[in-house]
């Protein structure tokens, strides 16, 4: 799998880093960041619960 | 007190449970027809799916479009995030969200651990019985959002019921809207000294990073909407929560002991309680269908956040509170772009309030008949008593 963060469209609420601390961050403006792009194991796992919470649809997944 | 209004069906409940016939509305295809208290005829949309669809799309369902209060002030909308569609709402958003971080908030995290502590010794000092809503539900949250705001917490008495007045939708129209202007009037005092003076406070930081850009009346409608959203909110959720897990001693017990339930316990608590019956109305800006019901452009539509977290299609069994369960991507703090701005400080409060309050009373129970309030923009508690 592969993260797509679309930081223009992300309204920094933070869920995906209460999901998935290992995958997702924030900036000083709050808009995510992708700290791994391919997570693998209990990472994926987290990082698909944070894409289904994520309330602007910035997040999306790649499946590869 | 007002005099009882009949109130439409989002936002009836029974104790902690939308009406049944919510359950009957998200079974069969459509959205229902109902009229909001201001009058306004909308479509209902009750089912997890058509909810998710309509908050997120702020193109087809706009939140600028409700038509203003009789006698309203021209300004009373300017800077309210609520009422805002993108790019408007995007960047008066952005201006505020790297105060809300995840990081930010946990910063934040030993000082609420404090108030919550002070708060609690003040309660047991005092001894039983006690209202828990004046206590402990309200005072935190509020105490929390003034430090960050910049809102001297001496004035509480004040914003308390103005707050409580705006939001109660069984009170005469000319009534909250005079309420709101004073409020405006005082968030303008707090913005004008800020303004002299900025401080190290999110007021401070607004004027002293983005005063060029913000008009006065910008400052004060996001300034109004922060503390009355900082503290009604969080305030309903730990008395209507702290009722629900005594009423439930089982989660109570699992909450108390086991750290680890700590977080997916708040989202459930969330989720099951969704103490925002609906947020703002929709206005459909061009012809469309949501769950099988054709929408006319210019017509509303109103989500029933807590018919939607009680849908089989986000969780299993999900009339019952259950602390244990995964935490499920609820809407208790909406969707789309409107997505609750305080949510991780929220979260942060309520994993802080509930197992203290949880451990330093073991025997806590309710003492009297709660007091429910339904009529209001949140759903919540007036009075909670308990002993212990």
């Amino acid at each position: 799998m592969k993260i797509r963060a679309d930081r223009d469209v992300c309204i920094g609420a933070g869920n995906c880093v209460l999901a998935a601390e290992n995958v997702f961050d924030q900036d000083d403006d709050a808009i995510v960041v992708v700290l791994q792009e391919t997570p693998e194991g209990a990472d994926a796992e987290a990082a698909r619960n944070a894409v289904g919470s994520c309330p602007s649809g910035a997040l999306s997944i790649e499946e590869t | 007190m007002a005099g009882a209004i009949t109130l439409p069906l989002h936002m009836q409940r029974d104790r902690y449970d939308p009406p049944v016939r919510m359950a009957e509305l998200r079974e069969r295809p459509g959205l229902e027809a109902i009229t909001t208290p201001l009058g306004l005829r909308a479509h209902l949309a009750t089912r997890y799916e058509d909810v998710r669809e309509v908050l997120g799309d702020a193109e087809r369902f706009s939140s600028a479009g409700m038509p203003a209060l009789p006698g309203a002030e021209p300004d009373q909308r300017v800077g309210n995030l609520l009422a805002l569609d993108p790019p408007d709402h995007t960047r008066l958003r952005r201006l505020l969200t790297g105060e809300f971080t995840v990081r930010r908030i946990r910063r934040l995290q030993p000082r609420i651990e404090q108030i919550v502590t002070e708060h609690l010794d003040a309660m047991e000092q005092a001894g039983p019985p006690a209202d828990l809503v004046e206590r402990f539900a309200l005072p935190i949250p509020s105490l929390v959002i003034c430090e960050l705001l910049g809102v001297p917490y001496a004035d509480r008495g004040d914003f308390h019921r103005r707050a409580a007045i705006q939001l109660d939708l069984t009170r005469p129209l000319a009534e909250r809207g005079a309420i709101a202007a004073e409020s405006r009037a005082y968030m303008g005092t707090l913005v004008d000294r800020a303004t002299a003076d900025p401080g190290e406070d999110l007021l401070g930081m607004l004027v002293r990073e983005h005063g060029g850009e913000l008009s006065r009346a910008e400052l004060i409608g996001v300034a109004s909407l922060l503390l009355i959203a900082g503290h009604e909110t969080t305030a309903n959720m730990l008395a209507l929560g702290t009722l629900a897990l005594l009423e439930h001693p089982d989660q109570a017990t699992a909450l108390r002991e086991d750290p680890t339930v700590t977080a997916p316990a708040v989202e459930e608590l969330m989720r099951f309680l969704s103490v925002v019956h609906s947020g703002m109305p929709r206005r459909v800006t061009r012809d469309t269908e949501v769950g099988g019901t054709p929408l006319r452009a210019g017509e509303f539509v109103v989500v029933s956040l807590p018919a939607a977290d009680r849908d089989r299609a986000l969780v299993e069994d999900p009339e019952r509170l259950d602390v244990g369960r995964a935490a499920a991507p609820h809407v208790a703090f909406g969707h789309g772009v409107h997505h609750c701005l305080g949510a991780p400080l929220a979260r942060m409060e309520m994993a802080t309030a509930f197992p203290a309050l949880l451990r330093r009373f073991p025997s806590l129970a309710v003492a009297g008949e709660p007091e429910f309030r339904s009529a209001a923009v949140v759903y919540g508690l007036r009075h909670l008593p308990v002993t212990w």
